[in-house]
């Protein structure tokens, strides 16, 4: 079981705290998008085997939500960081690139 | 025979003389005693049959590992099957009975049975012999494993005791009370670390004080009291006995299992405790676990692991036998020999397979007059029921008969393995010590933790350290480790010094004899509680099963509920043989938690009876009860589903209660819906977003029905939008969605538009919300109120602030039953006061409370939809004909983009009807209507399907609501449902509003 | 006008420690920016409190704040002042963006007091409750068994625990079940 750190409050706390919400930074798409930008959007997401970047919402605690950039092989927290950006903050990839020289997700590396 | 000997018993207190029963059999043991000891100290070497042949088997180990030696413990609410009898503490009135015996553990037809069957049950029989032919299934087969199967019974009773729970956070974790848990533990808690230990036992040491040797000039048994007297001073360090570490999973996550009364069953406080833990650095220091040897009848009663022999003798002050034969790999056997010899019982003999023999403690044998045989083994064990004699061979042939010597009991050692499993629970990777013969940790593969550290360290005999020097400074280096990785700093004092004697190296012995035929490889047991034999791993391997996972499999080793812990090192030497590949090339098969057996109880903690699961209740919820509710749960709340009076049914009482709204008064208890304060200047564009509707343009003190969906366009929630002012927004929701709906508009305000100026607060419960429904509605509320609530004081869609009984109320005219009503908000803590006095206003009109299900028909006759009743996740709004409140205006809502994609338009779509059976009957919930022809399966097409159903008292015939193929476009057309008891029932095609349909009765 | 009643009506358990509804307690959830010069004078004039620093408490007499989320704090005020409060919130804050609404009603307050209060939250929620770890002047919200829920200590042997009110009746028999005799534990020392 988990423990993750809620960037928010700043609890150490065990997953049985959070509520995990899925890919993160997704860009989203409305009304006047293409078929094919809607689908990828709603449908198409990533399942890495590594480093991952996931959303997280300290459900039973501050009630805020997060990001959280972790290995899904080893289950390494790289760090977590608020989700009020679109893109995973500049010490968070190099703190990765520290310890997965030449990791990529998605856009980002 | 075994026997109580007049000497001996580290262990007990044999002055407190403590009763029991076996099979009804009245025994004595004495206090200290584990039920094994005490079984044994009587005699009673036959304690239960094995799983698949129903052989007679006694206690082989003294410990966690035992496969044999369980029983039923207890009688009643208290009875558990499987309780291993040398886990088990005994005590005075301790009952059990033996398992896997029909009709007696003397006398057992299963043992019979399998002399016929025992070709029929080789290795992989689940899957090949008794397929074929089918008849046989029926009438041989089944009827066999159905009498032989399981392991054990199941209680019949609830479980009366009580189990908890119990976080605990500490910097070191050390699993192991032996000596080399303890001086681990004295290093990290010397450097200051917070450090607990568990030990599985109710006593300290493991099983040092048993094998001897010097700590420091001194013995080790004053070694281990002195030690445990300074970590009991130290307050950073707490120590915790007949408490096992049962899995360690990820970022230090361990389970501690501490059974807190099992050995005293009449003490108030939990029966077991589940710890569960979160640690820096986590020891183990779980030790190691002989071997047994595979020879012919190595399962016969009386055939024991040497460490157990010595075990028995000193702990318990029990004798196995008058006369032991050893049999072993290795020096440690000796031990036994020698503490039996100096307790004056007699071994005939030390059968050492190493053709060089052993080292200086076979000197010291020898120099006691013990006769050593080397390069000899066991050709075959003599005996049924208890051990006679064993046949002794050349270990290099075939078994060819030297020698019978006469013994009762087989003490045997095929060397020791390292308890690898809680490094391994969580990725702790192996390593093949050649020189030990076993598996132990590689410690450069430790599993890592949230930051990516090794978390895990390896202590003592865990780790592949068996001599006592090696031990303790593993351990100690271990402490100091796990110290300075949580952030301490270990003192400078130096390890103590630990001493033994020097032991000659173990030879590898995997069969006995090394060319054993296959009648004795049919005799040799590796898992004695699976029956899995040396020649059924051979068969495996023969027929292609070549990795070990599904080796195990096919043959179950290592399968049951021992997990192998004596016959997974011997299985996988005995297939990699067979499969002519070194030992590590093979490997080992996965260990999982837990690493005994724990009860279920204690994974459910608190969780039982009325604490099962939350109950929420409602400010009213004692009123309902009170007066004859019969209740329904509707997620986590208990709502009122109809209030039967004495005789009446629950139909009765429904029908009862929708008359009575219809023509006078009725009280439904809504407080369960839904209430989100929406408040900001954005708070309007947000709702707009969130809604189909055009929420912005709602005016201050007006209500609005809103439809609520997610981004793939599906309806997901409804409910009543009310603005309170003009930046703040009441949102009503379903009983369901309060908290997934907040949590909704949260993650949007958070995650998307997180730069809008809108605030969400969820009020659900701060309000009992009472419906006031019927024509006398208005009538009731006057009697209670100064304020004006006439028809032009408080319109339909409109809500005012009165004073009702005194309370400050908020009162929303709104309607879900379609008759003149009202919906009144009151503070939770007057809730229920409001509720009686409107029942005591009431009392003129003959007021009823109504529960849930009078509220659904109600909504029904008049067609509004239900959330989860017309929409199941597929459904949009577009399909239930509710295209009038999804605004046109508006260039985006969630929901909308999908909403626009090619499917979401197909005309195809089964949209929303009202279905009216022809005979009046009610349609089964659910039915579908079938179509011409049948799909690509065969089955029949359909078009169409109810979502509603109900019998209307109103209307006084069944009513439906359904979507159906083009089904606004097919009204009086008939469709067909067939039931399931292979009738079709007969339904038109109207529309879906039944009853009032012009709003009449609400508009008053 | 009718007595308002406490979801439990200051029911009571005497076990390892003693289990108490601490009855009606106002409180007000005030949403906005923490850090503003009016926010904090809405506070103080409503509470007599400061602005609690994150993950703390600030108690002034009868009155306390707490800290939920960066832009949310619970206030709590003896219940029969709850409007009152309000009103000063609403006067101090008027022209802002914020959001403050009375929950009094939503909620129930349990007092737990006794040497053994750290090991009964310990039994029911995933929190270090270890002396220095956890300290009076310290809210936690978090998970208590299968329900949300907050607390604090009061001082050393008093912890104050806040649910939600439909779950009062659970939320009693864990704690009541936590502090029956014979659970004691020993952990903490």
């Amino acid at each position: 079981m988990l423990i993750l750190e809620c960037p928010y409050c700043g609890v150490k706390a065990e997953e049985t705290e959070f509520h995990g919400g899925g890919e993160a930074h997704l860009k989203r798409f409305g009304p006047g998008s293409s078929d094919d930008e809607f689908h990828g959007y709603l449908f198409e997401k990533v399942n890495p085997k590594g480093v991952h970047f996931e959303r997280w919402r300290h459900a039973n605690g501050c009630g805020k939500w997060f990001h959280a950039a972790r290995d899904t092989v080893t289950l390494e927290v790289f760090g977590t960081y608020p989700a009020q950006t679109s893109e995973p903050p500049q010490d968070i990839k190099d703190k990765i690139s520290a310890k997965r020289p030449g990791w990529s997700w998605r856009e980002f590396a | 025979m075994s026997t109580r000997l007049a000497q001996g018993g580290r262990l007990l207190n044999k002055d407190r003389t403590l009763k029991f029963t076996f099979n009804g059999k009245h025994l004595k043991g004495v206090e200290g005693d584990t039920l094994a000891s005490a079984l044994l100290a009587n005699d009673q070497m036959l304690v239960g049959r094995s799983f698949k042949y129903h052989r007679p088997r006694g206690i082989v180990a003294s410990g966690a590992e035992e496969p044999n030696a369980l029983v039923g413990l207890g009688k009643g609410a208290r009875f558990e099957p499987n309780q291993r009898v040398t886990t088990t503490e005994l005590f005075d009135g301790l009952t059990c009975e033996s398992q896997n015996h029909w009709p007696s553990l003397e006398f057992d037809v299963g043992e019979v049975n399998s002399k016929l069957f025992a070709r029929f049950l080789p290795a992989g029989f689940y899957y090949k012999t008794f397929i074929h032919p089918r008849p046989f299934w029926k009438h041989l087969y089944e009827p066999f494993i159905r009498q032989s199967a399981g392991l054990g019974k199941p209680p019949r009773r609830g479980d009366e005791d009580s189990y908890e729970h119990f976080y605990a956070f500490v910097d070191v974790l050390v699993i192991g009370g032996g000596v080399a848990g303890l001086q681990a533990a004295k290093a990290a808690g010397e450097a200051g670390a917070r450090v607990l230990v568990m030990e599985q036992t109710a006593h300290w040491g493991g099983r040092a004080p048993v094998d001897g040797g010097e700590v420091d000039g001194q013995p080790v048994d004053k070694f281990v009291d002195e030690i445990v007297a300074a970590l009991e001073e130290m307050p950073n360090v707490t120590l915790r006995n007949r408490m096992m570490g049962a899995g360690v999973y990820d970022h230090g996550y361990v389970l501690g299992y501490e059974r807190v009364t099992d050995h005293q069953p009449e003490a108030k406080g939990p029966r077991h405790r589940l710890w569960r833990i979160r640690a820096g650095q986590v020891i183990t220091a779980t030790g190691a676990i002989e071997r047994p040897i595979s020879f012919a009848g190595n399962d016969i009663p009386g055939v024991m692991l040497a460490s157990a022999v010595r075990d028995y003798a000193v702990d318990y002050g029990v004798s196995v036998g008058d006369r032991t034969v050893v049999v072993t790999n290795n020096d440690d056997a000796y031990r036994t020999a020698i503490t039996l010899k100096k307790l004056g019982l007699e071994v005939p003999v030390i059968l050492d397979a190493r053709a060089s023999g052993g080292g200086r403690l076979a000197e010291e044998a020898r120099q006691m007059g013990i006769r050593i045989e080397t390069g000899k083994g066991i050709a075959k064990v003599k005996g049924g029921k208890r051990v006679e004699g064993v046949a002794i061979c050349a270990q290099a042939g075939e078994g060819a008969v030297l020698e019978e010597i006469k013994c009762d009991a087989v003490a045997m050692s095929g060397g020791w393995s390292p308890v690898v499993h809680l490094w391994s629970h969580c990725g702790g990777k192996l390593i093949w010590d050649e020189a030990q013969a076993h598996f132990r940790p590689d410690v450069d593969k430790a599993p890592t933790g949230d930051a990516g550290e090794a978390f895990v360290i390896p202590a003592g005999a865990a780790n592949g350290a068996l001599d006592l020097a090696g031990v303790l400074a593993d351990a100690d280096a271990a402490g100091r480790a796990a110290a300075k990785a949580t952030g301490h700093s270990p003192k400078s004092a130096a390890a103590p010094v630990g001493k033994a004697v020097e032991e000659a190296a173990i030879e590898p012995i995997w069969l006995m004899p090394q060319g054993a035929k296959v009648q004795l490889r049919m005799k040799a047991w590796l898992d004695y509680q699976n029956d899995v034999k040396v020649s059924d791993i051979q068969l495996a391997a023969r027929e292609g099963y070549e990795s070990v996972e599904h080796a195990k499999r096919y043959t179950t080793l290592g399968m049951a509920t021992d997990q192998g812990k004596l016959s997974n090192i011997n299985g996988l030497a005995i297939l990699s043989d067979a499969l002519g590949q070194p030992i590590p090339q093979t490997g080992t098969t996965t260990f999982r938690p837990p690493y005994t057996p724990i009860s279920m109880s204690a994974i459910a903690g608190e969780a039982k009876g009325p604490l099962f699961q939350p109950l929420r209740k409602t400010p009213m919820y004692d009123w309902h009860a009170d007066n004859g509710a019969d209740f329904e749960p509707v997620g986590q709340w208990r709502r009122a589903y109809c209030y039967p009076k004495r005789g009446e049914s629950r139909h009765g009482a429904v029908n009862r209660e929708i008359k009575q709204v219809r023509d006078s008064l009725g009280l439904l208890d809504a407080s369960t819906l839904g209430k989100l304060i929406v408040k900001g200047p954005d708070a309007g564009k947000f709702l707009d977003m969130l809604y189909t509707n055009m929420m912005s343009t709602l005016k201050p003190g007006r209500c609005r029905y809103g439809l609520m969906c997610n981004e793939n366009g599906f309806l997901m929630d409804d409910g009543v939008v009310v603005r309170l002012d003009e930046d703040t927004f009441l949102c009503h929701t379903t009983t369901g969605g309060a908290e997934a709906i907040h949590g909704h508009m949260e993650e949007w305000l958070q995650t998307e538009w997180w730069d809008w100026k809108v605030y969400v607060a969820n009020v659900t419960e701060q309000y009992a919300q009472i419906g006031v429904a019927g024509p006398n509605s208005r009538k009731v509320l006057e009697k209670l109120t100064d304020d004006d609530i006439g028809p032009e004081a408080l319109t339909f869609m409109g809500f005012k602030d009165i004073t009702i009984a005194g309370v400050p109320v908020r009162c929303y005219r709104i309607s879900f039953a379609g008759e003149l009503s009202f919906e009144l908000a009151i503070p939770a803590s007057n809730g229920r006061a409001v509720w009686e006095r409107l029942i005591e206003a009431g009392a003129e009109f003959g007021v009823t409370p109504y529960g849930t299900e009078a509220m659904h028909v109600m909504r029904a006759e008049k067609g509004f939809i239900m959330i989860g009743d017309e929409t199941d996740g597929t459904v949009i709004p577009q399909d239930l004909g509710l295209g009038w409140a999804i605004s046109k205006k508006k260039d985006d809502y969630i929901g909308k983009r999908a909403q626009e994609r090619k499917h979401m338009a197909d005309p195809k779509r089964w949209q929303l009807v009202g279905l009216e059976t022809v005979d009046g009957g009610v349609l089964p919930d659910g039915a579908y209507a079938t179509a011409e022809g049948t799909n690509a399966n065969g089955q029949r097409k359909t078009q169409g399907r109810v979502t509603s159903t109900y019998y209307s008292p109103t209307l006084k015939r069944g009513i439906a609501m359904g979507l159906v193929l083009n089904g606004p476009d097919r009204m009086g057309e008939v469709l067909e449902f067939p039931k399931v008891d292979g009738t079709v029932m007969k339904a038109k095609i109207v529309d879906p509003v039944f009853y009032d349909k012009d709003g009449e009765k609400q508009n008053v | 006008m009718s007595e308002p009643v406490s979801a439990l009506n200051g029911a009571s358990f005497d076990g390892t420690v003693a289990v108490r509804e601490a009855g009606l307690q106002g409180m007000i959830t005030l949403r906005g920016d923490l850090s503003s010069a009016k926010m904090k004078k809405a506070v103080k004039n409503a509470t007599g409190a400061a602005i609690p620093g994150t993950r703390e408490i600030a108690v002034s007499r009868e009155s306390a704040a707490a800290w939920m989320s960066p832009d949310e704090l619970l206030l709590m005020v003896p219940y029969d002042t709850a409007a009152e409060a309000l009103g000063k919130i609403d006067a101090a804050l008027k022209g802002e963006h914020y959001l403050a609404v009375n929950v009094s009603d939503a909620r129930a307050v349990f007092e737990i007091a006794g040497a053994g209060v750290r090991e009964v939250i310990a039994k029911l929620c995933p929190v270090d409750m270890a002396p220095g770890a956890f300290e009076p002047g310290t809210i936690r919200r978090t998970r208590m068994a299968q329900v949300a829920a907050a607390f604090w200590m009061v001082d050393a042997e008093t912890v104050r625990v806040v649910c939600f009110r439909s779950v009062a009746g659970y939320v009693f028999g864990l704690l009541c079940d936590a502090a029956e005799p014979g659970g004691e534990v020993g952990f903490f020392v």
